[in-house]
């Protein structure tokens, strides 16, 4: 990379010693993206910028929150009443953790659809799945913080599943509490883990972002790139794009922050945690429910904790579980049916995660669980042996133009996959 | 795979209904509040009427801890009216000097005091039960406006069977009926000073104004700010799609 394309001499001789403009020209101005990159592919932009939204309210709300049993929940109050525009603050942070799930959910699900984690991107979902799993952590001990009834009994529940671990169950327990029950030790350290974790996801999210630019996007068509026709610098094209998916999600999002607030937030936290009161009936957030479901799914204390632990694993696996050499969904007409019935599932699990463990709801838990794992560790690697695949079309412009070639290139594909 | 938008949505919207669904199976009777809606805002003749119906009628049990005196201005109070307010009650104020804890007249800044020194002296006063405080109330309750309004609009003599222990009251709004409050508006317990209606609804009304606004006195600003926040957003979208499409003119021609 030469520095001379630089104009600019203060340019020139500050890339000349630390080539951060050549980089930033490489990354994200020249950098090819394949052409036909559909809507689905603006969620990457728009979690990345999820988090920074959430790491900028959240470090606001800190200066102005106190992390103790006594005082957590007024000083929110504070935030919501005295702090100046605290409660857009607030609001931000609070309807910013379930827009950066629903963002990240789709994400995966894009994912799942377009192969995104086949070869050579094993690594690029890996990390992503970890992200999940941080994300899950932080969102968690987030939830604590206000020290509503939710968060407390929330807190106890969850951290009560770790002593289901045999031998050292108990002692993690403890350790993760700070004593002997959910109380103040606990909230302290899940606010200076609160504020840890997210710069952990940063740092993830770097990895990513480097395994990402090694082969560049996968495309709705799955195939490789094959030069310099199949792909348009990411800039201006995508910038573009992604600016308008932005002021689309920051449209509904604001939507949610002025107009519903509280919709997806339990109205139980907003009375102030009491360790001698219950409430009627414990449920996580929204975006836990599939994964509660699951836990509660398995009548053993232990299997509910490995199965809900499993539904995460399993996703770390799955490149390896998919043998199909075809990416996309779209030539995968069995895959593509599955996929479906799988989102289903996933629905399944959400609003059976919210209902109570009784009658009808405990039995459909189970089977909408034992599917869930069917999926990922039968039918997906059966799936690669028995699926007669489409035709691929032979190059992305080749598509993009309408297709017309497709069936000369039927016959070499099929040869390829066999 | 544009579908699965959809779906995920959906999966909210049934996780939002599976939430809501957690208080029984009582039926809340709708008003049409002015604070509904992305339009709504708080009617200060109401609440103040509320703020009155409030002091004269809950503030014997319950507790505003989150409000002070000073954000009655927003009910549309002058200074002095708020001054007078506050010095009608007495706050325990110190150490002085001599280390002496004193009592004082109440200031603008000061919370409203709490009707009991504490949790278990508000229980012995009232058979065992705690009431609660009111000042995230109709947060705190799902559909908390038409819950609160039911409540407090719901007291009736218990159906042929159903068995009502001594402390406890029959309420239809109330999740399994029997509750430790007794009813609190019976009808003229207020009188104010615009002439307004003094029946059980319009009390109980005027108490979800004023109420609702203590769960949450930036809802006006909030709901305004939205409008216009929306509007600039959807300019932005509709500008940054004309933008996207020029740009992409060149390359999508097939």
């Amino acid at each position: 990379m030469s520095a001379d394309k630089f104009s600019n001499p203060v340019v020139r001789w500050i890339d000349h010693r630390l080539p951060i403009f050549s980089f930033m020209d490489h990354e994200l101005n020249e950098y090819p993206t394949p052409k036909n990159l559909n809507y689905f592919w603006n969620f990457g932009s728009l979690a990345g910028i999820s988090l920074v939204i959430m790491i900028a309210t959240g470090i606001v709300l800190a200066m102005s929150y106190t992390p103790h049993v006594d005082y957590a929940f007024e000083s929110v109050e504070r935030i919501m009443r005295d702090v100046n525009h605290g409660w857009l603050i607030r609001y931000i942070h609070m309807n910013g953790a379930s827009f950066f799930f629903i963002v990240v959910f789709i994400h995966i699900f894009r994912g799942l659809y377009y192969g995104s984690y086949k070869a050579p991107r094993e690594l690029l979902w890996i990390l992503g799945v970890l992200i999940l799993l941080l994300m899950m952590a932080t969102a968690f001990m987030g939830y604590v913080l206000p020290w509503g009834q939710m968060s407390f009994w929330g807190a106890t529940v969850i951290t009560n599943l770790f002593s289901a671990i045999p031998f050292i169950g108990d002692s993690i327990v403890t350790l993760l509490w700070g004593g002997f029950s959910v109380d103040n030790p606990t909230l302290n350290r899940f606010f200076a883990l609160h504020y840890l974790m997210p710069f952990l996801i940063v740092g993830v999210v770097i990895l990513h972002l480097v395994a990402l630019h090694r082969f560049g996007s996968n495309n709705p068509i799955g195939i490789d790139v094959s030069g310099p026709q199949d792909t348009v610098p990411f800039h201006p094209y995508y910038t573009i794009k992604d600016f308008f998916g932005l002021s689309i999600f920051l449209s509904l999002f604001a939507a949610a922050i002025f107009f519903f607030p509280n919709f997806m937030g339990h109205p139980d936290n907003y009375i102030p945690a009491n360790p001698m009161q219950t409430p009627a009936h414990i449920v996580p957030e929204w975006y836990f429910l599939p994964f509660y479901a699951i836990l509660r799914a398995v009548p053993d204390k232990l299997g509910g904790v490995l199965a809900m632990f499993g539904a995460i694993a399993v996703l770390f696996v799955l490149p390896w579980l998919d043998r199909s050499p075809i990416r996309s969904g779209n030539f995968r007409p069995l895959f593509k049916i599955f996929f479906w019935v799988f989102v289903v599932d996933c629905v399944a699990l959400g609003y059976l995660g919210g209902m109570p463990a009784e009658g009808i709801y405990v039995v459909l838990s189970r089977v909408a669980t034992a599917w869930y794992f069917l999926h990922f560790l039968v039918i997906l690697p059966l799936l690669s042996v028995i699926e007669t695949p489409k035709p691929l079309p032979q190059s992305l412009s080749k598509s993009v133009l309408g297709g017309a070639a497709m069936a000369g290139a039927a016959s070499a594909v099929k040869e390829k996959v066999r | 795979m544009n579908r699965g938008l959809g779906f995920i949505l959906g999966f909210m919207l049934l996780a939002g209904n599976a939430f809501a669904a957690g208080g029984g199976d009582v039926v809340l009777k709708h008003k049409d509040w002015s604070f509904n809606g992305p339009f709504g805002t708080l009617d200060k003749a109401a609440m103040q009427r509320g703020f009155q119906a409030y002091s004269e009628i809950c503030a014997s049990c319950h507790s505003l801890d989150y409000i002070a005196f000073r954000n009655l201005a927003d009910l549309g109070y002058n200074e002095a009216e708020i001054k007078a307010f506050a010095a009608e009650y007495d706050v325990e104020d110190g150490p002085n000097d001599e280390g002496e804890m004193f009592t004082r007249a109440g200031i603008a800044a000061d919370k409203f005091p709490s009707p009991y020194a504490n949790e278990q002296a508000a229980r012995a006063s009232n058979g065992g039960a705690y009431p609660p405080d009111l000042s995230l109330i109709t947060k705190a309750r799902a559909n908390g406006p038409d819950y609160l309004y039911s409540l407090l609009t719901s007291y009736k003599d218990a159906p042929e069977g159903q068995d009502v222990p001594e402390g406890m009251y029959y309420n239809a709004a109330y999740p399994g009926y029997l509750i430790a409050m007794p009813q609190p508006i019976y009808g003229d317990d207020v009188s104010y000073a615009d002439n307004s209606a003094t029946d059980v609804s319009a009390i109980a009304s005027d108490l979800v104004y004023f109420l609702t606004w203590a769960a949450e006195p930036s809802i006006e600003q909030r709901k305004r700010k939205g409008v216009n926040v929306m509007i600039f957003l959807l300019i932005m979208v509709g500008m940054s799609y004309g933008a996207m499409k020029f740009i992409w003119a060149d390359i999508k021609k097939a």
